[in-house]
């Protein structure tokens, strides 16, 4: 569990999170949602440590890792694994390496036969173990950020955060990106956190949301809660989505969504 | 300035806390040696060989008394390449080349969040990328240098002999006359000086990118025209103090 303590960080005087209060629960996908430029991608520079906090702390499972020793908060790190927007693979390096980079640099006894096997296991459970000896410039953007997924769970991490694993990839990628954070975060027990602003990924795998506007946690609750959610901010974030518009019209003419999609198409 | 310099001092600081282990950082260093040293290998050489020609060619030129001997020239040649131009030549020609890779290669590697990535992993991102290019850059110049100093001599051999201006036997001869060893060491000083110089600069401007490719861009630049500026600031001192 992770739990994020009265966070407040300003840029050159302007607050960009103010007092952000939230828990991330162990074993489950927990979303930070919110619109752009709301602070979600400050708050998860702070919680790993990438920036300092103006005030706050937050501790993992317990072990304060705001301002605390240089080992502890490496020890913590260690155990982190992270996905980043743009998927930061080591870019002179080929796929196979950039899995196996953390367990050679954080796992010296493991020998190379065994660091070669997890590498094949974790490039096979993204579905890349064909792309092995590919380097980073010759791969899709869907495809770097599995890499990146193998990457960072390779060292079997704790916690595994992802900066908006989904942007910039197709609604069938995006889903399949966001099956595999869940079914690894529930096969592992990790503690997971996605930062989002995408609905699909909301009501897909959203174990626990939270829903941040302005620099401030506005709301928290569950995928099966946030469509009855009583915060005017956050209703306008969801039902501002021009989908869930089309899908309320095709309603109110009368159809329904599933039958549209099961008709047999059309000869043109 | 003095923040400027305070905060290199922290940076040169924080390469050395929390080290990777010494076969990781050795691998590294071979890597990065390679790296600098073999891509060098053909503008060293080809600058130095000229250097050496042109310096005799205008030695003979200029020395046009007929008391002084014509071994003069190689001894000129000798004089000058050994002491200032190989080193400082050279290694302004490898801050364009190893600054310019350096600076750019950090500052890619931090606009596109691969710094960052190491930095989540625990490890500590200036030890892992700047120490290694460090050392292979204070491993190679010197080893760069002495190759310098050979071909400009060569250069200088061809030069004079193909141009007529005196012979190969007067050339060794002067090659030859009144060596003092020490001007080799004190070349290969100032090349071990040079290369910490052109690293740690370019290490510098690289590691602190901000924003996109356009800031790697200047931040090549401007590692190249700080190394250049600080190697002839060095090479001033280290002559007033160590000649
Ligand atoms: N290093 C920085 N220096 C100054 N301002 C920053 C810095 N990082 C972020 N900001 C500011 O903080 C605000 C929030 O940025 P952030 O990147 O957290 O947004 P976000 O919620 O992740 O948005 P997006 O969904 O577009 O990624 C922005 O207004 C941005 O200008
Ligand atoms: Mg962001």
């Amino acid at each position: 569990m992770i739990e994020v303590h009265n966070i407040h960080k300003a840029f050159n005087g302007n607050p960009v999170l103010k007092g952000v209060n939230c828990i991330f629960e162990t074993g489950k996908c927990n979303l930070v949602l919110g619109g752009s430029g709301t602070g979600k991608s400050v708050l998860l520079q702070c919680i790993v440590g990438l920036m300092k906090p103006d005030i706050g702390s937050i501790t993992f499972d317990g072990t304060m890792f705001t301002n605390n020793k240089v080992d502890i908060r490496q020890e913590i790190r260690r155990q982190i694994g992270m996905l980043f927007q743009g998927g930061a693979l080591f870019d002179s390096m080929t796929v196979a390496e950039n899995t196996e980079f953390p367990l050679k640099m954080l796992t010296p006894n493991m020998s190379r036969e065994e660091r070669r096997d997890r590498v094949e296991f974790c490039l096979k459970r993204v579905g890349l173990e064909n792309a092995g000896n590919k380097m980073p410039s010759e791969i899709s953007g869907g495809m770097k950020k599995r890499v990146g997924i193998a990457r960072a769970i390779a060292p079997n991490c704790t916690y595994l955060f992802c900066d908006e694993p989904n942007s910039g990839l197709d609604p069938a990628t995006s889903i399949k990106i966001d099956e595999l954070i869940y079914e690894i975060t529930h096969e592992y027990g990790i503690t997971t956190v996605v930062i989002t602003h995408d609905m699909n990924s909301v009501v897909e795998i959203g174990d626990h949301i939270i829903f941040l506007h302005k620099g401030q946690k506005l709301w928290d609750g569950n995928k099966d809660e946030i469509l009855y959610a009583q915060v005017p901010e956050l209703k306008e974030f969801i039902f501002s989505s021009s989908l869930v518009r089309a899908a309320k019209r095709v309603e109110d003419e009368g159809g329904s969504l599933d039958q549209i999609r099961n008709e047999p198409a059309r000869e043109v | 300035m003095i923040q400027v310099f305070g905060r290199f001092l922290l940076f040169m600081q924080s390469m050395l806390v929390r080290t990777e282990r010494i076969k990781v950082l050795w691998k590294r260093v071979i890597d990065e040696a390679i790296l600098i040293g073999v891509d060098s290998v053909f503008i060293v050489s080809i600058v130095a060989a000229f250097i050496g020609a042109v310096t005799c060619v205008q030695i003979a030129y200029n020395l046009t008394n007929p008391l002084i001997p014509k071994s003069t020239i190689g001894f000129m040649v000798r004089e000058m390449t050994i002491l200032e131009l190989a080193p400082t030549i050279s290694s302004i020609v490898l801050a364009g080349k190893v600054g310019s890779s350096i600076a750019g290669g950090l500052g890619t590697m931090r606009i596109t969040e691969q710094i960052d990535a190491l930095e989540v992993m625990g490890i500590n991102s200036a030890s892992y990328l700047v120490l290694p290019r460090i050392l292979g850059a204070i491993i190679t110049f010197p080893l760069l240098v002495i190759l310098a100093m050979m071909l400009s001599i060569f250069g200088g051999y061809l030069a004079g002999t193909l141009s007529g201006a005196l012979s190969g036997q007067e050339y060794i001869e002067g090659i030859r006359d009144a060596f003092i060893p020490y001007n080799i060491a004190f070349a290969l000083i100032k090349s071990v000086v040079f290369a910490f110089l052109v690293s740690t600069i370019s290490a510098y401007q690289g590691y602190y990118t901000r924003g996109g490719a356009l800031e790697v861009g200047a931040a090549s630049t401007k590692a190249v025209t700080n190394s250049i500026i600080a190697i002839l600031l060095a090479d001033y001192v280290l002559a007033q103090t160590l000649l």
